[in-house]
């Protein structure tokens, strides 16, 4: 299969850049619509948005620790690019690592010490609590989410994501372990605390571990959380839902297809449902979601080590 | 790039755990110390399958026996710290001297 | 290449080691270790092992995430707006480790060490698969084995409730008596 060539590092940066813009501008005329106005005008909201952002003054606060503040912003939209490295676009990734499903989980998960950097860094109250609820929502999907992707790459017998889409060509993951496909959209949607999830963000808080952002902070954490957003609804498609096969598009059109279908999905989940309260997805996480992502892995394994 | 380069950097490391381990009045930040020597313990296993034996896999599984270890040290590290702030309400090691002779 | 990488990644991991025992403010302190442990899997990745470099980058940002909350709790100083020096005997525990470094130094770079034998296989990490279920087995059971204790060792010590406070003495209380409910409700 091999990997894309070297100037693809350059352009990956440019096409999650794009996607994410979509993403927004359907969010935001969503939101509008629910606020009873027309929809139409608030396709231009991402552009006003970082327009407003880069033009934007940049407070910091009393004995703020501007060090961790500043590197847990900047580490967010990092974190997802290197964890997008691996991702398959289409066919071929940037990084075709032998290991990549345990790259691109060590790389979502920095982005917990960079809400917990962004929650500390401004010295407020409620920065700290957002900070604090994003780690227990962390500890809450980790797991569930790890046994997910570990039951993809069982399913293949590799750790690959080359190889777990070429393990797809008869018969998508989604079908033969949907408990594993549920759980890793509801992890999708906590690793960057979107929808029912975003209690780290919430507005009991005041914004929570954003509360104190502004300007170009603002602008790097709020656009790398809907970067890390997209990044996680695109691995969907390799791991689950069969990467770019389909019958007519070449395979990144299908790849972009079945992403906005993920996509498309999480948004109308924030939409639908209120925030979640963590202490309550906590115990719901580790003892209904753990033993029925090990039960998943078993069943899948049975059915590995049987020869399909 | 030589195996004693590693090894330098591994007993580097592993010092400065020790100097952490044995300075430190905080119990947490002695076992900052401690997750520092097992740091250098790993670059030496890792450098030891490259460099002498990298056809087996005994460097390999030294090195996972090392990472657990640490995750469980961690562990076990904050209960015991928990439970002895619950106990006392301190977490100095000048404070936990109870065994001392 | 390779060498520039090496020093750089040496380098950075002695100083940020350095930096967890200087800096004031503790959540810092935290962040200079994780620093540390990545400079760390980063040498481990240029050695060729690719999944047991991912899997200390993995492990070390939770659990210095971790950390750095039970920092936060158990520190005097957390944010590092007063400095304070919180040692005892550190001239003694200088002189130990710079010692200990020089004994090691010399040993490196007096033994003569073996020849490499043999070469890296293509897939490491097969490799480490597969000795962990066959040759190495009883090592897997006993990770295994000492992970389910540690579980348990840490509830046990970390709690202050246990059962009987939970669920009343005879165990048959309806709903648990828990002070922040969960979800499931048990």
């Amino acid at each position: 299969m091999g990997e894309l060539p070297w100037w693809s590092v350059l352009l990956l940066p440019v096409l999650l850049g794009a996607a994410t813009w979509a993403v927004l501008a359907g969010d935001a005329v969503l939101r509008a619509r629910a606020a009873g106005g027309p929809g139409g005008a608030a396709l231009v909201a991402p552009a006003r948005e970082v327009a407003r952002l880069l033009a934007g003054q940049r407070r910091t606060t009393v004995a703020a620790d501007r060090v961790l503040g500043g590197t847990g912003a900047a580490l967010l939209p990092v974190a997802a690019l290197l964890a997008a490295a691996v991702l398959p676009m289409g066919e071929r990734p940037v990084a075709d690592l032998s290991a990549g499903v345990v790259w691109f989980n060590a790389m979502e998960v920095l982005a917990w010490a960079a809400v917990w950097m962004v929650g500390w860094g401004s010295n407020s109250a409620l920065g700290l609590v957002g900070g604090y609820r994003f780690v227990a929502q962390g500890l809450a999907y980790e797991l569930p989410h790890m046994f997910a992707i570990t039951t993809a790459a069982l399913g293949a017998e590799s750790l690959r994501l080359t190889a777990i889409v070429d393990a797809q060509r008869d018969l998508w993951f989604v079908v033969v372990m949907p408990v594993a496909f549920a759980v890793y959209l509801l992890s999708a949607a906590a690793m960057a605390f979107w929808g029912p999830f975003d209690a780290p963000v919430a507005r009991d808080v005041a914004g929570g571990a954003a509360a104190e952002l502004s300007g170009v902070d603002r602008l790097a954490f709020v656009g790398g959380r809907w970067l890390l957003l997209v990044v996680a609804a695109a691995m969907a498609v390799p791991l689950f839902l069969g990467g770019g096969a389909g019958p007519l598009l070449p395979a990144w059109g299908w790849a972009v297809v079945k992403t906005a279908a993920v996509l498309a999905l999480l948004v109308w989940l924030r939409h639908r449902f209120p925030t979640v309260r963590m202490d309550r997805y906590v115990e719901l996480a580790w003892v209904v979601l753990i033993p029925l992502t090990i039960v998943q892995a078993l069943v899948v394994a049975l059915i590995v080590l049987g020869g399909a | 790039m030589t195996l004693e380069l590693f090894l330098l950097l591994a007993a580097g490391l592993f010092a400065i755990g020790l100097y952490g381990a044995l300075s430190q009045q905080s119990i947490v930040m002695l076992m900052m110390g401690l997750e520092l020597m097992l740091n250098g313990v790993i670059v030496a296993a890792a450098a030891f399958w490259y460099f002498v034996a990298p056809g087996g896999t005994d460097g390999q599984v030294l090195v996972v026996v090392v990472i657990t270890a640490m995750a469980v040290e961690m562990a076990v590290g904050f209960a015991v710290v928990t439970a002895l702030y619950r106990a006392r309400q301190v977490d100095m090691t000048d404070d936990a001297a109870d065994l001392k002779g | 290449m390779e060498i520039v990488l090496f020093w750089v990644l040496a380098v950075a991991a002695v100083v940020f080691g350095f930096l967890v025992f200087r800096l004031n403010s503790m959540a810092q302190v935290t962040f200079a270790l994780l620093a540390s442990f990545l400079a760390v899997a980063g040498l481990v990745l240029l050695l060729g092992l690719g999944y047991l470099g991912a899997v200390i980058v993995l492990m070390m940002v939770i659990e210095m995430v971790v950390m750095a909350i039970f920092m936060i709790m158990y520190m005097m100083n957390p944010a590092g707006l007063m400095p304070m020096a919180m040692y005892h005997n550190k001239a003694g525990s200088m002189a130990i480790s710079v010692g200990t470094f020089v004994v090691l130094a010399a040993g490196i770079l007096l033994v003569d060490w073996p020849g490499r034998r043999g070469t890296p296989p293509p897939d490491p990490t097969v490799a480490l698969g597969e000795a962990l279920m066959g040759g190495q087995m009883l090592t897997m059971m006993t990770l295994g084995v000492v992970l389910f204790a540690t579980i348990v060792a840490t509830v046990v010590l970390a709690t202050d409730r246990g059962r009987y406070d939970r669920l009343g003495d005879d165990l048959r209380a309806r709903r648990a008596d828990d002070p922040a409910g969960g979800g499931v409700g048990r």
